[in-house]
């Protein structure tokens, strides 16, 4: 292809993406004679470059274009329809233009129709403003534009002269908006004779002038970029990019030598070719950059023709277009990022008419964001619609089998809403031309996971809905945590990485085992842990201590594991290489790396890893797959359970959060002490409970439950400790028995589920007084709003077993959206520290909302302080209660509970 | 760089007719003389720092760096059947390049270039290892010993279900 024309090809191209937007603006901003002058420049450019290079049809479209808008400058009043035909007018220039580049030659054809309309809009505004012309005609240009004398004179003299109006329109042009009084000065005579002449000379004299205003006041930014700007091949960058990687690979093995030779006349040249090449690698980083708005450019346009085509009104922010981010992950999110605003504009938002029924303002807003967070590009797009509509999904998902009705019953709403991920889900009931069509979230979805982002949604009934997605910032070059193991180095992306942990026997974090898993307590939360060299079969056995390591606590998705490693060095800014052929099949790595001492190391996927774990796994593929999507959409509500036996052959089961520890003691360390089994445990004397029908060995080792709390300790009895499984603890017989909250079913056996609350008394009566908790043996509900499992799984089994019907929800948003739906709950128990919307936040929404104001909140924390709650008290909490604190939450509820039957 | 520009690609069905000629690079493996086509070979060099691949196919020795390069060592003792190397004598390596990526193929001992005539060239024998054979493609007498002319593309066939196991 000829060279000129690719250039032209190129630069129109983006030119009319910038025209696009400016029209919508310039929509929203008719007086904005600034935004209406980059457009007519823009236009302008386009049909200059087209008559130039002989494209006659391209060029007739541009100029009954520029006519119409030389018209708005003359204060001809900016009607949507006159914008709609320009973009039409623009539309058509794209096809042209795509058909130019595909054949190299411009297609036959004729736009009479197009430019007919332009003309008779042209026409129809004339007519509008000669009418009202004799009293506003001086004024109306002063409207649009600065320069006001001399315009109005002109345009008078001329029309009856019938003068080409492109003649009259380049003057315009060229004279510029802001004529300066001296420039103003000189023209001044022209009311002359001949028309041409004076236009002429005009448009030369105040040309200097006004390109200087131009460049210094009016023109935006980017056109002083573009000047000095100049456009270089990808490839080219990529090159450059490969080129400086082998540089620093260079560089650094440069100076590992000369570390090893003291003293050499090397040094000094070597520390100033190291700094010369780390400027290198930044700048040619940096020209990989580009802000997002490049991606975002088209949306406005989309947004103004979806509201047309939908008789609805959007109004679309952009908050920071000028976060930069990787060429290749920008263009990998422009797709699914034009879908999302498409479903928020179709989907999201409701009709003026619906909106002005639910008492919300007529015009929707779609609000796009783009900030930087640690290592990470966050995008959200949210939009103040309907939000999601549940019923639909559910619906949805069970006529597409994704799941079965009882399975729905039981699942959070937002684990209903991620169902919108599964592929061919639409709920549009009618498919319209915009979106609908079933193919959608997935293939946003799997686009983001192909960069190692993630997704998530969060939609309130009636409010709107937002989506944010997280992507690292470039994929070319990742930050690594290079560890060992196995006696071999490798790289963990930091990305998944959250903190290290270095377990020592004896300390607080230790490495325990549960028969044969590995787990890690931290923080109360039992980590399931996995030897990375186990995982990848190199285990040389050398390190006999399975009690020691350095735990990689990684998080995928919402699954977060501990990967033990036999050494941690440093991090490093490593240059991602993709793997061999030979080599790709390899879940467990991603790619490979070369790392500053020139050796080739192996990146390890944090995804391969959990998916090995029997994680959920946030594909695409296995969301096809049934069970995986039912396991993803129910990891929250999944409890690790720990199976044993005990007394009897039928299993029993307790939730493995509240076990502490799994111990075998030698049966002759238990000892009979005052009628009671006990055994000297870390220095303390620990007491043991059987359970019925449970007797103590009398040889071998005797496996016990330990339960901590408080620096006590007490030993459950066991028979045998069976497994851990991941199960719905889903309580379906309740049980007569002390001691035996129920009957559950558990890897399909029936199962009895303890109730660890009638065991704890059993070795120190005060543990928690169980008379205060048996005291109100009503059906009185309670919410409990906590974002740890530890604590839920906690407090549900002691606030069922005081009576009170319990509904959990794993965070503020899920549930307010729980108490919105209409349920009646009597009592309502939050949680303070909560990601996203914490306690305070939550005990406010729930004051102001009409409804729920008079349910009572109490706020449970770790933290206990005046201040807190005195805050507390602001933010409408009824009371505030130590988490640890059992009798007196269960005061506390009594306390509130009765109250509000007494007011009732 | 052992790479010359007279070389010829006719490795496998040239007519011998009229008497084409191609050179080898000749290496020992296991003690025994193979020969491969020299329009294939890269280069020859001295692997260093050789880095494993947990759970790869037992063929791959690991991936190295090569000037900047990642590339892909091939065990040619365990590719051929071939008991490994305990004589403590560090490889060499033969570089070729397959579809863009580059692999080095880990053998005892390079050794000259030869050119021989292709008519002189002899099928493989019927009894030869079948894991050799797979790779092989036909036998030169020379002078007291017999040289094994290998396939590379053969070679770099190590397909994901053998990788597998």
């Amino acid at each position: 292809m000829d060279d000129l024309l690719r250039e032209f090809l190129t630069e129109t191209n983006e030119s009319l993406d910038t025209v696009d937007n400016q029209l919508v603006r310039f929509e929203q901003d008719p007086n904005n004679a600034k935004i209406l002058d980059n457009i007519f420049r823009l236009v302008h450019t386009i049909k200059g470059t087209c008559g130039f290079l002989g494209l006659p049809r391209l060029e007739a479209l541009a100029h009954a274009a520029e006519t119409l808008m030389g018209k708005f400058r003359d204060g001809m009043p900016v009607t949507g329809e006159a914008v709609t035909l320009i973009l039409t007018t623009i539309d058509r220039i794209k096809e042209i233009l795509g058909q130019l580049e595909a054949t190299e030659a411009e297609p036959e054809g004729v736009d009479e129709d197009l430019i007919g309309e332009l003309h008779h809009m042209v026409e129809k505004g004339m007519e509008s403003m000669t009418e009202s012309a004799p009293p506003i005609a001086p004024e109306a240009p002063v409207a649009a534009e600065t320069a006001p004398l001399i315009v109005p004179t002109l345009e008078r003299e001329l029309r009856p002269g019938e003068v080409s109006l492109e003649e009259l329109e380049r003057a315009f042009q060229e004279t510029a908006i802001e004529v300066a009084p001296p420039a103003a000065a000189a023209p001044v005579a022209p009311p002359a004779p001949v028309a041409e002449k004076p236009a002429a000379p005009k448009a030369v004299a105040p040309k200097p002038a006004a390109k200087k205003t131009a460049v210094e006041v009016d023109q935006p930014e980017a056109d002083k970029v573009a000047n000095q700007s100049i456009r270089v091949n990808v490839d080219t960058l990529e090159h450059l990019m490969t080129m400086v990687s082998e540089l620093v690979l260079t560089r650094n093995q440069l100076l590992e030598i000369s570390r090893r030779h003291e003293d050499t006349e090397f040094k000094v040249p070597l520390q100033r070719l190291s700094t010369v090449t780390a400027e290198l690698q930044d700048g040619v980083m940096k020209t990989r950059m580009q802000p997002i708005g490049n991606a975002w450019q088209k949306l406005p346009r989309i947004v103004r023709d979806l509201a047309g085509e939908l008789g609805k009104q959007i109004e679309l922010e952009m908050h920071g277009a000028d976060t930069e981010l990787d060429r290749q992950v920008l263009d990998l999110i422009k797709d699914p990022l034009t879908h999302m605003v498409r479903n928020s504009a179709d989907h999201g938002l409701e009709t003026p008419a619906e909106r002005a029924a639910e008492g919300k303002p007529e015009q929707g807003t779609i609000r796009l964001s783009a900030y930087h967070e640690g290592g990470h590009i966050l995008i959200c797009i949210a939009d103040n619609g309907r939000g999601l509509n549940t019923e639909r999904i559910k619906a949805k998902a069970i006529s597409n089998g994704l799941a079965t009705e009882a399975d729905i019953e039981k699942m959070s709403e937002a684990q209903i809403h991620k169902f919108i991920f599964a592929p061919g889900f639409s709920t549009a009931a009618a498919i319209t031309s915009v979106s609908g069509r079933g193919v959608g979230m997935d293939v946003v979805r799997t686009n983001i996971d192909q960069i190692g982002g993630t997704i998530d949604i969060k939609s309130v009934a009636g409010e709107g809905s937002s989506v944010t997605i997280k992507i690292p910032l470039t994929l070319a070059i990742v930050s690594a945590l290079i560890v060992e193991a196995g006696g071999d180095r490798f790289a963990i992306p930091q990305l998944a990485v959250v903190e290290l942990v270095r377990a020592r026997a004896n300390s607080e974090h230790r490495i325990e085992r549960i028969k044969d898993t590995p787990v890690l307590r931290l923080r109360n939360k039992l980590l399931p842990l996995m030897h990375l060299k186990k995982l990848l079969q190199i285990d040389d056995g050398s390190s006999a201590d399975p009690e020691n390591g350095f735990i990689v606590v990684t998080q995928v998705g919402n699954q977060t594991f501990g990967i033990v490693v036999d050494g941690v060095f440093h991090t490093e800014e490593i240059v991602v290489k993709p793997m061999s052929t030979k080599l790709r099949h390899i879940g467990m790595f991603s790619g490979n790396t070369i790392l500053g001492d020139g050796a080739v190391i192996m990146i390890v996927d944090p995804n391969g890893i959990a998916q090995e774990l029997g994680a959920l796994a946030s594909n695409a593929h296995e969301i096809a797959d049934e069970n995986a999507a039912m396991r993803a959409m129910n990891a929250e509500q999944l409890t690790s359970l720990l199976v044993f036996r005990a007394g009897s052959a039928q299993p029993k089961a307790v939730p493995l959060g509240l076990v502490t520890r799994l111990e075998e003691v030698g049966v002759d360390k238990v000892e009979l002490s005052n009628g009671r089994y006990m055994v000297q445990y870390r220095d303390q004397l620990m007491p043991l409970v059987q359970m019925e029908g449970v007797t103590v060995r009398t040889s071998g080792t005797q496996p016990i439950l330990v339960f901590a709390d408080d620096g006590r300790s007490m030993g459950l009895v066991v028979d045998e400790i069976v497994d851990i499984v991941e199960e719905r603890l889903h309580i379906e017989v309740a049980s007569g028995r002390e001691g035996i909250l129920g009957s559950a079913v558990i890897k399909g056996l029936a199962t009895e589920v303890i109730d660890v609350g009638h065991f704890l008394p059993m070795a120190f009566a005060d543990w928690f007084s169980r008379k205060e908790m048996r005291v109100s043996a009503t059906a009185q509900s309670v919410l409990l709003v906590d974002d740890s499992a530890f604590f839920r799984n906690m407090l549900s089994p002691v606030l069922k077993a005081a009576g009170y019907k319990v509904r959990v929800a794993t965070n503020a948003q899920e549930g307010l959206s729980f108490l919105r739906s209409g349920q009646e709950v009597d009592v309502i128990l939050t949680d303070i520290e909560m990601p996203d919307m914490n306690g305070f936040e939550f005990a406010e929404t729930i004051r102001a909302d009409q409804k729920l104001s008079h349910t009572p909140i109490i706020a449970l924390s770790a933290m206990i302080s005046p201040a807190a709650i005195e805050r507390g008290r602001l933010a409408g909490f009824h009371d505030y209660v130590a988490k640890f604190d059992r009798p007196g939450l269960i005061a506390a509820l009594k306390e509130q509970t009765t109250e509000v039957r007494q007011a009732a | 760089m052992t790479t010359t520009t007279t070389t010829t690609t006719t490795t496998t069905k040239a007519p011998s007719a009229d008497g084409a000629i191609t050179e080898y690079v000749t290496t020992m493996i296991g003690g025994q003389l193979f020969g491969m086509p020299i329009s294939r070979v890269q280069d020859v060099f001295m692997p260093e720092r050789l880095t494993r691949v947990p759970l790869s196919s037992s063929d791959v020795a690991g991936v190295l760096n090569l000037r900047g390069r990642i590339v892909t060592a091939i065990d040619m003792r365990s590719r051929l059947g071939l008991p490994k190397n305990d004589d403590g004598k560090p490889p060499m390596a033969v570089g070729v390049d397959l579809r863009g990526e580059s692999y080095g193929l880990l053998i005892d001992s390079i050794g000259e270039v030869l050119k021989l005539a292709d008519e002189s060239r002899e099928v493989n024998p019927v009894n030869l290892d079948p894991r050799m054979a797979k790779m092989a493609d036909g036998v030169h007498r020379l002078d007291g010993q017999l040289m094994v002319v290998l396939d590379v593309d053969r070679i770099l066939e190590i397909s994901p279900d053998k990788l597998a196991a």
